[in-house]
């Protein structure tokens, strides 16, 4: 849907554009460590953002919500029926883990896997040996609730403007406290392309308004 | 639907008995005015209020209290009428990812419901042009009557248009009366009991964003949305003109438009232009961003932008 004539890109690394996440009041020492890290993925860990950058204004704290290690403040993730905590099943003592790439015959075949390479699959991201927690390819371990770390690795300009509040939803105040949404509340993370929607009813056309009694004056 | 003519003697029947002459010319009076403005129903006061920006603070007190009255009346309901000032060293702008939307109509509809259209005759106030990528931002080939079974289509893109809300607006310049006008905030506003109808200004904006009540505005009772604003999104009358205010009722307090709440995939973005810090800023600064009919010179608050 992209205007066809105006296609730069960005690519999905974003060094460059230091100077803009920095605007949004994180730690100097952040662009220090952009140059300093070996790669993006090193980057991305949690240790690169052990002093979160503050969503401006900060997120008030709501208890129902669990928060975010940034400080980002996001709605529960939102979990397929009675299908989480996950060691409830893979508690690692009645199933060992697998880790064989493979596809799945058993369990989780309604999940359809959509989202990169095909060699992709399911313990790329979730973790063998804590299973209610996701991963990041350092190896770090990240919460379900800040998977945004996860989708960043690959979507860095994507978690750059979401962190501004420029990619994803935003409700609230404008001037004060807003609610920012996961990426997988409108991103499957198995299939992530945003779904096609059914419009709402279209205006009707002049040919079909119907003058009422009494008409128009 | 105001007579623009407050020169009227402000004279009527004080009761049932109307004996002596001056009474007789009282009533008189009253009984043209109406035939005048053709609406039997116009309350003194109402025909003689003066414009909006030229009432005291107790005048727009007590012209909101009519209002309000007059609704309850109407509608059974508890209508709030407000009159929220422009917040200082705010200036509203708005941006709409055109790689984003994809046509779904959300945001017409909540801001149907918001800002207390009316539903039947239809009155919307943000018009969603489905256009070829082909073509690119071309209006000879939008569309806005497409209904398909899922949207995006292939080989489309929307471009939702409402008010651009101005620097330069060409709407409150031709209007005869000064019914419309941009606020401190940069929101172009009506002022319902003032405007008489003559339609100027829709034929001045050249994005066919003001919308006209032909007929007597159909507006459930249960479907009114009790939060509004003297400018904004209040009950309207028959024969105005109306547009969108971003939601002045909404903004002012701090709340993002309800079109902006709405839209499922996060294409629009609200903010100050006057914040350095806020998400409107942000693509203004490092997005491809451009503005509507830009070569007019209308100077849009509003602009679109490629998130992509």
């Amino acid at each position: 849907m992209k205007h066809p004539s105006r296609c730069s890109c960005p690519g999905p690394i974003p060094p460059p554009s230091c100077g803009t996440v920095s605007r949004k009041d994180i730690p100097m020492r952040f662009p220090t460590l952009y140059m300093l890290a070996a790669g993006l993925l090193m980057l991305l860990s949690s240790a690169a953002f052990a002093e979160p950058p503050t969503v401006k204004p900060p997120a008030g704290t709501r208890a129902e919500n669990p928060v975010a290690p940034e400080g980002i403040e996001v709605p529960k993730p939102p979990f397929s029926e009675g299908i989480f905590p996950c060691t409830s099943c893979h508690d690692g003592k009645s199933m060992k883990p697998n880790l064989k790439r493979r596809e799945l015959t058993d369990m989780h075949t309604d999940i359809v896997l959509n989202h990169g390479p095909a060699s992709r699959w399911c313990l790329d991201c979730h973790d063998a040996n804590s299973r209610d927690s996701l991963h990041l390819a350092s190896g770090e371990k990240v919460p379900f609730t800040a998977s945004y770390l996860l989708c960043g690795q690959c979507h860095g300009d994507k978690l750059r403007d979401w962190r501004v509040g420029v990619h994803g939803k935003r409700t609230g105040h404008w001037n004060g406290e807003k609610q920012y949404l996961l990426c997988v509340h409108c991103h499957n993370p198995h299939s992530p392309r945003f779904k096609p929607l059914k419009p709402m009813a279209p205006p009707t056309p002049p040919e079909q308004i119907q003058l009422r009694k009494g008409g128009v004056r | 639907m105001t007579d623009p003519k407050p020169t009227m003697p402000p004279e009527s029947c004080g009761g049932s008995s109307c004996g002596t002459r001056r009474e007789f010319l009282g009533a008189a009076t009253a009984a043209m005015a109406a035939a005048l403005t053709g609406c039997g129903t116009l309350s003194k006061e109402e025909f003689l209020q003066r414009n909006f920006r030229e009432l005291s603070k107790q005048e727009v007190l007590d012209v909101i209290a009519r209002l309000e009255k007059e609704y309850k009346a109407k509608y059974g309901k508890d209508v709030k009428v407000a009159n929220t000032p422009a917040i200082p060293g705010v200036i509203f702008g708005y941006a709409l990812d055109l790689s984003r939307c994809i046509g779904c109509r959300r945001c017409v509809h909540a801001c149907v419901k918001e800002n207390n259209q009316s539903r039947d005759p239809e009155v919307q106030w943000i018009r969603v042009l489905q256009m070829d990528k082909e073509e690119g931002v071309n209006l000879q080939h939008a569309d806005q009557y497409y209904n398909p079974e899922e949207v995006p289509q292939e080989g489309h893109f929307y471009m939702p248009v409402q008010c651009q809300q101005c620097k330069k607006p060409p709407c409150t310049k031709v209007c005869p009366v000064g019914a419309t006008w941009r606020e401190k905030d940069g929101i172009v506003v009506v002022d319902y009991n003032w405007c008489i109808g003559c339609r100027y200004c829709m034929a001045a904006c050249p994005y066919g964003a003001r919308h006209f009540n032909w007929g007597e505005p159909n507006l459930p009772a249960d479907q009114v949305n009790t939060n509004t604003h003297y400018l904004g999104n209040r009950p309207r009358p028959k024969g105005v003109v109306e547009k969108c205010t971003f939601c002045i009722q909404r903004t002012r307090n701090g709340q993002y438009p309800a079109c902006v709440e709405i839209c499922p995939t996060g294409s629009r973005k609200f903010g100050n232009l006057l914040d350095k810090d806020s998400e409107i800023r942000y693509v203004l600064e490092n997005k491809r961003v451009f503005k509507f009919k830009e070569d007019l010179n209308t100077q849009p608050n509003f602009f679109y932008f490629y998130g992509v």
